[in-house]
């Protein structure tokens, strides 16, 4: 299981022919508490880069977007009825969306954990 | 000055002038009225049926109780009639009394907004001289009197550009609507209202849009572009022309967000930027009282291109009289509010433009930049600036100078709290990690910003030097600690019920 990021802080994890989207803990660590997160209805297609989701914290409410091109599959219930879930692990049971992606090279441009690490810290 | 901690508990939970009060519904009484009515007459009931059949439940006070009540409320709050209220982005600068005198004048107050025209000659007559007034400090041809705040004079400008677009028969084709990474929330969610689609634009290294990325995004598709000038990292967009003529060379309009104009008022016209609308915040830069103090008002002017488009009501002068005209032209998007804007800042507003006179308007502006940039300067030694160089009428910070300290933005202005200081504006702009906006305005005096530089320095000093801890206990003196806004936000209790208070 390797997890791929974004240069906007989304993350993107294999499972099946799908992937699995949530936001990086160190994203959930900079928005500090989370009060309200609005995710997409399944059955919607973005195109990479679009807004799909938003998160509110207590300092900023934040767009997310799509890491890559697809339909939404599957959308976490759980974290839009629990926000807190994000602070508490937002690399697992607070993933936001499962996507079916529309142009799979596209999850070749993503950055890996070493390479996302890199980039947070310098940013 | 120092602080007995062992200063004993009192029994009312009182701390001399810092009253402890509870809601009205724990106070009043069910049982009783500040009011006499006389008995009802005996009279048929007319209410078929929909009469209440349970009681009000409101509290009832006596008329001392009432009074006390507020004022104790009221001594809680900061205000601007008490100390510096450095809110960047906000202009929180001095409500000059005389502004009070003027529209407290009972032609103007008691004045009701379905008076005849006849009998409301001289308050049309003010809201034609502030109105000529705002276009010939901008520049612009026309003005939209009617918004109610920036947000609605946002709304006021972007319909019209929505108007200009669609009468071109291109209402299909120019869907979006560019604005910067840094603009105000207001901006996009205003694009959004009139059914565009919003794309930022990145800011360059200097904290200014970038004419690069901007001309790249620009396209026949794009309606308008939303910038703020000074923006909200408190800069002048030297662009400004460029950005103007880009945009106007791909079809689009430019909509000038004017919360900021107190810092250019009388040094710069709009309208020679080449800016298309723009509104103003007459509770800013006009000194007209807010946040929490009265309502906002937000005119906004408009090019000749957009001239036609503004809505009804306006005020026209015929023949020596001046008229409202309630019906909007054909072309015109239609109305905005019931009737003619916020009077009573209109009132305050025309009283602080004659009293500083244009000379006095300029001199505002140069003193609010002149004092931000000396904020700037005295804080930079210890604080760390967003960006290199001078600001305009707020200074920005970043909180790198709080890294390993354990102190965070929110802490820090916690603390201010204790120094008796409302807080500055804080983690905006998004675009500056832990942002630190500082708005001084020109109502400080020297005295009051070298005390105010002085305890931010002196916080800085205490973070650098490991005092974590008391900052996250900040605030100590408050009438309350640290506020949960977590809990808050995430589970808030809006309402105040019976079962509640019997626990």
């Amino acid at each position: 299981m390797t997890d791929l990021y974004t240069k906007d802080h989304e993350w993107v994890r294999a499972e099946g022919d799908l992937y699995v989207v949530g936001i990086s803990a160190h994203a959930a660590e900079q928005l500090g508490d989370v009060v309200f997160v609005e995710l997409p209805e399944a059955g919607k297609t973005f195109t990479k880069g679009d807004d799909m989701a938003v998160v509110e914290s207590v300092k900023a409410a934040s767009d997310v977007y799509a890491p890559i091109s697809g339909e939404i599959v599957e959308v976490n219930a759980a974290v839009v009825a629990e926000p807190a879930k994000i602070n508490e692990d937002a690399m697992g049971a607070a993933w936001f969306v499962k996507i079916k992606p529309s142009n799979a090279s596209e999850i070749d441009a993503l950055m890996d954990e070493a390479a996302y690490k890199e980039f947070a810290e310098n940013s | 000055m120092t602080v007995n901690p062992q200063a004993p508990p009192t029994f009312t939970g009182n701390k001399a002038l810092q009253i402890e009060e509870a809601l009205s519904f724990e106070i009043g009484g069910f049982d009783r009225t500040g009011v006499d009515f006389p008995p009802a007459e005996d009279r048929p009931n007319r209410l078929g049926g929909l009469g209440r059949d349970s009681d009000i439940g409101l509290p009832g006070l006596s008329e001392p109780e009432t009074m006390r009540h507020f004022v104790r409320l009221s001594q809680k709050n900061y205000a601007i009639d008490m100390g510096p209220f450095p809110l960047g982005s906000c202009t929180m600068k001095h409500n000059p009394r005389l502004n009070e005198k003027i529209a407290r004048l009972p032609g103007f107050a008691d004045l009701h907004p379905l008076a005849p025209q006849a009998c409301a000659q001289g308050a049309l007559e003010l809201i034609d001289t502030l109105a000529f007034w705002l276009k010939e400090l901008t520049g612009m041809p026309a003005v939209a009197m009617s918004p109610k705040a920036g947000a609605h004079g946002e709304l006021c400008g972007m319909m019209a550009i929505k108007a200009a677009i669609d009468a071109r028969g291109e209402g299909d084709k120019r869907t979006r609507v560019l604005a910067p990474e840094s603009a105000h929330g207001t901006n996009p969610a205003t694009a959004v209202q009139c059914g565009f689609t919003v794309e930022e634009i990145p800011g360059d290294a200097t904290g200014r849009v970038d004419l690069a990325a901007l001309k790249e995004k620009l396209g026949d598709d794009v309606a308008a572009i939303m910038v703020t000038n000074p923006n909200t990292c408190g800069l002048f967009e030297r662009d400004i022309r460029a950005i103007a003529d880009a945009v106007h060379e791909a079809g689009g309009y430019f909509y000038c967000d004017g919360a900021n104009f107190n810092a250019i008022a009388g040094k710069v016209k709009p309208g020679d930027l080449g800016v298309d609308a723009m509104h103003i915040n007459l509770h800013k830069t006009f000194s007209t009282p807010h946040g929490g103090g009265g309502p906002g008002a937000g005119p906004t002017v408009l090019a000749q291109a957009l001239a036609p488009y503004a809505p009804a009501p306006y005020v026209v002068r015929q023949d020596g009289e001046y008229h409202l005209v309630e019906t909007p032209s054909a072309e015109s998007f239609g109305r905005l509010t019931a009737f003619h804007g916020q009077m009573g800042m209109f009132t305050r507003a025309l009283s602080y433009m004659m009293s500083h006179g244009v000379d006095g308007i300029r001199q505002v502006a140069e003193d609010a930049v002149l004092n931000a940039n000396y904020v700037l300067a005295r804080l930079k030694g210890e604080m760390t600036p967003a960006f290199e160089g001078y600001c305009m009428h707020e200074a920005l910070f970043d909180d790198r100078f709080l890294k390993d300290t354990g102190v965070e933005t929110i802490d820090f202005a916690k603390a201010m709290i204790d120094e008796g200081y409302h807080p500055m504006t804080m983690y905006f702009p998004l675009v500056v990690h832990g942002a630190m906006l500082i708005e001084p305005t020109e109502s400080e005096s020297k005295r009051e910003l070298d005390l105010f530089c002085d305890a931010l320095l002196s916080l800085a000093k205490r973070a650098k030097a490991g005092a974590a801890e008391a900052f996250k206990a900040a605030p100590v003196y408050s009438p309350r600690r640290r506020l949960d806004e977590t809990a808050a936000a995430r589970k808030p209790v809006l309402r105040w019920t019976p079962a509640k208070a019997a626990e």
